[in-house]
């Protein structure tokens, strides 16, 4: 029987396996931030132990630094205190720190692939749940918990059971106005926030093949949104002229060496899967959620489902969601009035993202009842957009350009969305609170956030876009 | 020599307290404005934190919340599915140990916040959906008996029984409160040797920068 992509790189990372189904995983690449590594530094010192390969960690701060004013020190007492920590143990510990102010610093998942860290074949840990991003170039990329980063810091492995395998397959195109974020709310719509607890998803079909790398990234990133353990799409041309050239890929002699390896991780056509979906690329349309996770989602221009077509079970939880939100069961959502607009997130904040929403708004200016804040994804992203005078497209509209961090995906710095205000965000997440206590929560791609931004209402962005 | 870290789990006979609600993610048991510490103690006090306090106000507790009930009490949490999803924070599992929760009951866990709160000596105990919605319908004295070493849930005012699954390895972890770290470390040879022969055939050595011979 064949292999999986997955089977592939998994099986060239097994240390050991000890018994009771588990594998002592090889990590080649760990990233870590200010909010989930303090207490795993804590840890070692407390057992007396030493970071074991320092050069295969990569530290940046991004949750909870602020998106003005950089260049001064954090105000907020508890949050200076945490990067301080960092930067502090990357010292103590000789890791790469890119920190504020540092050309590279940005969210830990845009910053890895855009320097060409992130490489196919290879296994990616973070104490982030968005860790699933990086397996848009054929890794075994996933989020852990403070613990199991002490345990990479010490040792460079962890204890893993092997997760079943899913693959997901989008054929055909999608349509003008449909992008990526669409097409992975569309699948979570789908198979809910829970369809693909205990798996690795592999995504395929001709659909994600003609994706670029950053769209690919926004699938991959919104597998953990499924419950899944990581996701991942087998690297090709895309993949490899992506990587070209980045600052830590490799050159030269070294660079054809990589491609010939690289060309091998694709899963074998005897391969079979404990799952698998399939999905037509032409029935996905611009989506909206309407509710508090991110599986509750529908099509721009539906209706919020009504109670009686929900299974018993469900019901309550629509209720309690629509409570939240604010809606209404059976409302349609398309012409709703929304306050904020966020851009940005490990999700969306890439320059092709960026690109996207100013061609959208060039020469527009955004409703003047809405609040627009575009984070970029990194340091690189933000000077690559200024120098394309994309910054100045937004400050035309209206939009504010911020510094890059996590921002107002996660509420956990001063960027937080007031109770009861509609935000349209492109971030990964409606949960209850997520953007600030009480804040209301509406996902979309960066097209439609866009398209919202100006009308200050819920759009339809296929309306305002030629055949 | 493996020395216990956390308290260890054997049997636990308790009230429980009961949350019927689905989907319960990592940002609701600790909202992310509480993540700014640099120590894994006192997230007890913000377990739940914005289900709890009206308005962020811990004068005004919010009454139908169920911790906020003094009839039911326990260090045992009952929760509908998919308990723990969303973000991978482990303070989400330091909340509930530092509030007092030695075990979760479920019908179905995310993924990585099963791991954390193993990580931290709170078993996660998965049901079948009936025998959760059982739990469900109890008053506030019924009381649970969780047994680690066999692997069973009983709902002592009826007797009804679940065996419940969990690793072998991870069972023995908690039922000496040895973690993960101990194990890794053990197997330092073995992890030499691994990369001695990890490579990709297009660099000598898979890192960033030169790589240190010794094992610190």
């Amino acid at each position: 029987m064949g292999k999986t992509l997955f089977d592939k790189i998994w099986e060239k990372h097994v240390v050991k396996e000890p018994g009771a189904g588990l594998s002592v995983l090889y990590i080649d690449r760990h990233f870590i931030h200010e909010v989930t590594s303090p207490q795993a530094f804590a840890g070692l010192k407390k057992r007396g132990l030493r970071v074991f390969r320092p050069e295969q960690t990569i530290a940046t701060a991004d949750h909870n630094v602020p998106t003005l004013n950089q260049h001064l020190p954090i105000r907020e007492e508890l949050s200076r205190r945490q990067v301080e920590t960092l930067i502090q143990n990357c010292a103590d510990h000789g890791i790469t720190l890119y920190g504020l102010g540092h050309p590279y610093q940005g969210i830990v998942h845009v910053i890895g692939p855009e320097l060409g860290i992130t490489q196919p074949g290879m296994t990616i840990v973070c104490g982030d749940s968005h860790t699933s991003t990086h397996g848009a170039f054929g890794c075994i990329a996933f989020g852990i918990g403070t613990s199991e980063v002490e345990m990479v810091l010490a040792t460079q492995c962890l204890l893993q059971a092997k997760p079943k395998q899913m693959r997901i397959t989008v054929d055909g195109r999608l349509k003008k106005g449909v992008v990526s974020k669409d097409a992975v709310l569309y699948i979570l719509s789908k198979i809910s926030a829970s369809g693909a607890t205990g798996y690795a998803i592999e995504y395929a079909g001709s659909a994600i093949r003609s994706m670029s790398m950053e769209a690919r990234m926004t699938i991959c990133n919104m597998s953990i949104e499924m419950g899944a353990r990581c996701g991942l799409i087998a690297p090709d041309e895309t993949t490899f002229s992506y990587l070209k050239n980045r600052q830590f890929a490799p050159k030269g002699s070294d660079w054809e060496r990589a491609v010939n390896y690289w060309k091998t991780l694709y899963t074998d056509s005897d391969a079979i899967f404990d799952k698998e979906y399939f999905f037509d690329a032409e029935e996905i349309e611009p989506m909206i959620t309407y509710g508090t996770n991110p599986g509750m989602g529908i099509p721009v221009t539906g209706a919020i489902p009504a109670q009686e077509t929900l299974p018993e079970n469900e019901r309550k939880a629509l209720a309690k969601a629509l409570a939240y939100m604010g809606l209404k069961e059976g409302e349609k959502l398309k012409g709703k009035k929304i306050d904020y607009v966020f851009i940005g997130s490990c999700t969306n904040s890439r320059l092709e993202d960026l690109r996207m929403v100013a061609q959208l708004v060039k020469g527009k200016k955004k409703a003047p009842h809405v609040e627009v804040w575009v984070v970029p994804g990194s340091k690189q992203v933000e000077a690559q957009a200024r120098a394309e005078g994309i910054d100045k497209i937004f400050e035309e509209a209206g939009f504010q350009l911020r510094q890059p961090g996590c921002s107002a995906c996660l509420g956990m710095n001063e960027d937080k969305i007031p109770a009861g205000k509609y935000c349209v965000s492109t971030s990964n997440r409606n949960f209850e609170g997520r953007q600030g206590a009480g804040a209301r929560t509406i996902l979309a791609s960066p097209l439609t956030a866009a398209a919202a931004a100006i009308t200050g209402e819920i759009t339809d962005v296929r309306e305002w876009l030629n055949d | 020599m493996i020395k216990p870290v956390a308290q260890p789990f054997t049997i636990l006979t308790d009230t429980y307290i009961p949350l019927p609600v689905e989907n319960i993610d990592t940002d609701q048991i600790i909202p992310a404005r509480f993540l700014k510490a640099t120590s894994k103690e006192g997230f007890g006090k913000n377990l739940f934190r914005d289900w709890r306090y009206e308005n962020d106000d811990e004068s005004r507790p919010l009454a139908d919340f169920v911790l906020n009930n003094p009839a039911y009490k326990g260090s045992i949490l009952v929760a509908g599915k998919n308990f723990g999803c969303g973000s991978s924070r482990e303070h989400a599992a330091w909340a509930l140990a530092d509030y007092g929760f030695r075990a979760v009951v479920s019908s179905f866990f995310a993924d990585i916040f099963k791991n954390n709160a193993l990580n931290n000596g709170v078993l996660p105990v998965t049901v079948s959906e009936q025998f959760l919605q059982k739990l469900f319908t109890q008053t506030a004295e019924a009381t649970l008996t969780i047994d680690l070493s066999v692997q069973t849930i009983t709902l002592n005012t009826t007797g009804e029984q679940e065996h419940f699954e969990i690793n072998a390895y991870k069972k023995t972890c908690l039922l000496n409160g040895y973690d993960d770290i101990d194990f890794l470390l053990s197997l330092k040879e073995d992890i030499l040797q691994f990369e001695k022969k990890h490579s990709y055939g297009y660099e000598k050595e898979n890192h960033l920068a030169p790589r240190r011979r010794d094992w610190p």
